[in-house]
């Protein structure tokens, strides 16, 4: 009887123990949209270190995808490079190779795109992050924040970022905007109304050296 | 009820006044009762704290006397243990030392009996006068005749003889005393030999002589111990406490060398068993990591307790010798593993912090930057191995002070328990004191809230008292006079 029961206990604990098994709730997601429109292809060099950056600071079990921004984001097509770091540090490491050499060849042979469908490229990074299922979501927008849709693409679509941060990373200022900065000012705050009326927390990071402190966040 | 309501009129002075009449001619009526009553409450609360003081001393006694057995048992058996193992030790010089004695005996006699011959053969003996000598005697003793040739001849010839027989005498006293001279040379090594044997015996026969001195002096502690003497327990308690001190310092040095073992092999565990799992809030990597180090220490507590080096577990202290050899060599065999895995995951945390930071430079320099190979690398490298091997086994000997923390934790307690329940015992009485206390100064608050009608008292029972004096003045008076 003493050696029935003490067999339930142990089976029941190990139960427990099975059951209190769980994935890790602090792993990262982080979506990258680089604007490749224009003249700001440019600056996609900065972004590709950027790129290095993060991957350099994210840890195995957390994800990471770079996408371009052109005509329509959104879309899967549009992701350059995407991965969930394995368990394994040493795996980890050369996924990290592989992604770093994928983004070396797009940056190497981008075209520039007519286009800037940002919210389009939100809206893919939301449902990207929401699908890895990880602890922390981060969304960088590596642009100059200025969309400029196409004839017939629909983008009034109110953004669901509750748990996200956005990080609008390298916002460089337009001719135009210079002429008339409160045009640089008024895209930056309806930018920052859309992600805040979504649930979602805005920040810009215009001095790349501050990106260390970002991504402790 | 507001404060209006208590007014009888527009003057609160007048209504203080006349509630303050009213009060206190009530409580001066209910005064006897009320002191009855607030004496009565004071008094049970104080008996109420007395009685539980005493019964927490009566606790601290049981707990004194119970703590001393405790301790009395525990010396006890150390006693024994240190005179058993004394013994041990007497019996290995006993069986060492008495069991060589008939050989040594042997050797002794020998020497003995060669040193003897050596000896006869150096005795010095006098050469013997040749036979001859007699007869130069008889010569010598012819008359001499003056002129004689032939008689000087004879005598020259015998003088010559002797000068030859002298020669030759001495020559052989020489050889002689040389061969003597060499017999004694040759008994020196014996008489070196013979003193040499007889220092290990002298030698021998102190070390038993200072062992039983040992063992006297632990027979004295352990009869003391027997007799429940205050000496033993007092010198008990003390070593108790000086123990518990020193196991505690050992274990929290064995657990920072547990800590650092775990940092060495946390991280390569991530490498078998990921890393980004977690089980209640905690990363399988570490968890796996904490299970092999107490997975070692439980291996080295085992093969301690297998060698009888600790007794925590009187079941395996009670196999039988063989089943305990087995043992000892299972659990050091699984010792050993674990120490050459943990040697294997320290290496691989090397490999793995150099892809690191190889990755990390390659990422934040572009890939321009090239990896600087340390060639003094290897000494890291080989210094994780080693501790990664060495801190399972020197984590092994955790198990002694352990062992003396569990049994010197019991009087630790005790002596703790004591003082805590007399720190309880003494604020059970001071509020026993401060309720016997507060019902007295009650009282006299009491009285201090009546003065008037107690004043007024008082007044009445000293007229009271001078109109009755007064009466029994006159009834004197006039009982003297009519007598």
């Amino acid at each position: 009887m003493i050696k029935r029961t003490l067999h339930a206990a142990l089976l029941l604990g190990l139960f427990l123990l099975a059951g209190c098994s769980e994935q890790v709730p602090n792993t990262r997601g982080v979506y990258m949209l680089m604007d490749t429109s224009g003249t700001y292809t440019q600056e996609l060099k900065q972004a590709q270190r950027v790129i290095n950056y993060i991957l350099s600071t994210l840890q195995p079990g957390d994800s990471f995808a770079v996408a371009r921004v052109d005509t329509g984001s959104f879309s899967e097509k549009d992701i350059i490079a995407k991965v969930r770091f394995e368990d394994r540090p040493s795996r980890a490491n050369q996924q990290k190779r592989v992604f770093r050499d994928k983004v070396d060849k797009f940056v190497k042979g981008v075209k520039p795109s007519s286009y800037t469908d940002i919210t389009g490229g939100m809206l893919q990074a939301i449902e990207w992050l929401t699908e890895a299922r990880t602890g922390k979501n981060t969304i960088l927008i590596f642009s100059d924040l200025k969309e400029d849709l196409k004839e017939g693409y629909v983008r009034d679509i109110p953004l669901q970022l509750s748990g996200f941060s956005v990080v609008a990373l390298n916002v460089t200022k337009l001719r135009s905007d210079n002429i008339d900065p409160r045009e640089y000012l008024n895209r930056l705050a309806l930018w920052q109304e859309r992600v805040e009326s979504g649930g979602g927390s805005w920040q810009v990071v215009n001095d790349l050296e501050r990106l260390e402190s970002v991504m402790k966040l | 009820m507001s404060f209006s309501d208590l007014m009888f009129s527009g003057n609160p002075v007048l209504s203080g006044f006349v509630w303050f009449v009213v009060l206190s001619a009530a409580l001066y009526i209910a005064r006897v009762h009320a002191h009855k009553a607030i004496k009565l409450a004071s008094l049970t609360v104080h008996n109420a704290f007395r009685l539980s003081a005493r019964s927490v001393m009566m606790a601290i006694d049981r707990l004194a006397n119970r703590n001393k057995e405790v301790l009395l048992n525990q010396g006890r058996l150390e006693a024994e243990r240190i005179i058993e193992r004394e013994f041990d030790r007497v019996d290995a010089i006993v069986r060492r030392d008495l069991a060589e004695y008939p050989a040594l005996h042997r050797e002794l006699s020998e020497e003995v009996v060669k040193l003897d011959e050596d000896y006869q053969r150096s005795i010095e003996v006098p050469p013997s006068p040749p036979g001859w000598v007699k007869a130069v005697e008889a010569v010598a003793k012819i008359p001499s005749t003056k002129g004689d040739p032939m008689v000087g001849n004879v005598l020259e010839d015998i003088h010559q003889s002797l000068i030859k027989a002298n020669t030759k005498a001495t020559e052989e006293y020489r050889q002689s005393s040389h061969k003597r001279h060499q017999h004694l040379t040759r008994m020196m090594p014996h008489w070196r030999k013979i003193q040499h044997q007889l220092n290990q015996v002298d030698k021998n026969v102190t070390s038993l002589l200072e062992r039983s001195t040992t063992i006297d002096r632990h027979m004295e502690e352990y009869e003391s111990i027997m007799k429940k003497t205050d000496r033993a327990e007092r010198m008990l308690s003390s070593s108790s406490l000086t123990q518990f001190f020193i196991s505690l310092f050992v274990l929290a040095i064995a657990v920072g060398g547990a800590v650092i073992n775990f940092h060495l092999i946390a991280r390569p565990m991530s490498e078998m068993v990921g890393g980004t799992s977690a089980i209640m809030g905690f990363q399988i990597n570490n968890i796996a990591a904490l299970v092999i180090i107490l997975v070692e220490l439980a291996m080295g507590l085992f093969l301690m307790e297998s060698l009888r080096i600790t007794r925590l577990f009187p079941v395996i202290g009670a196999l039988n010798d063989k089943t305990r050899i087995r043992m000892v060599w299972t659990f050091f065999s699984i010792l050993l593993f674990l120490a050459l895995v943990e040697a294997g995951l320290a290496f691989m945390r090397e490999i793995l912090m150099e892809e690191d930071a190889a990755t990390r430079a390659l990422l934040r320099d572009e890939g321009s930057a090239q990896m600087v190979q340390n060639s003094y690398l290897w000494i890291t490298t080989a210094a994780q191995m080693g501790l990664g091997f060495i801190l399972p086994f020197a984590l092994m000997f955790v198990a002694i002070p352990l062992e003396t923390f569990v049994h010197s934790l019991r009087t630790v307690f005790g002596v703790l328990g004591i003082v805590v329940l007399r720190i309880v015992a003494w604020m059970l009485r001071i509020l026993g004191n401060i309720a016997n206390y507060t019902g007295t100064t009650l009282i006299h608050i009491y009285d201090l809230l009546i003065f008037a009608p107690l004043g007024i008292e008082r007044l009445v029972k000293s007229i009271r008292a001078q109109s009755d004096k007064k009466e029994d003045d006159v009834d004197a008076v006039n009982y003297g006079g009519a007598a």
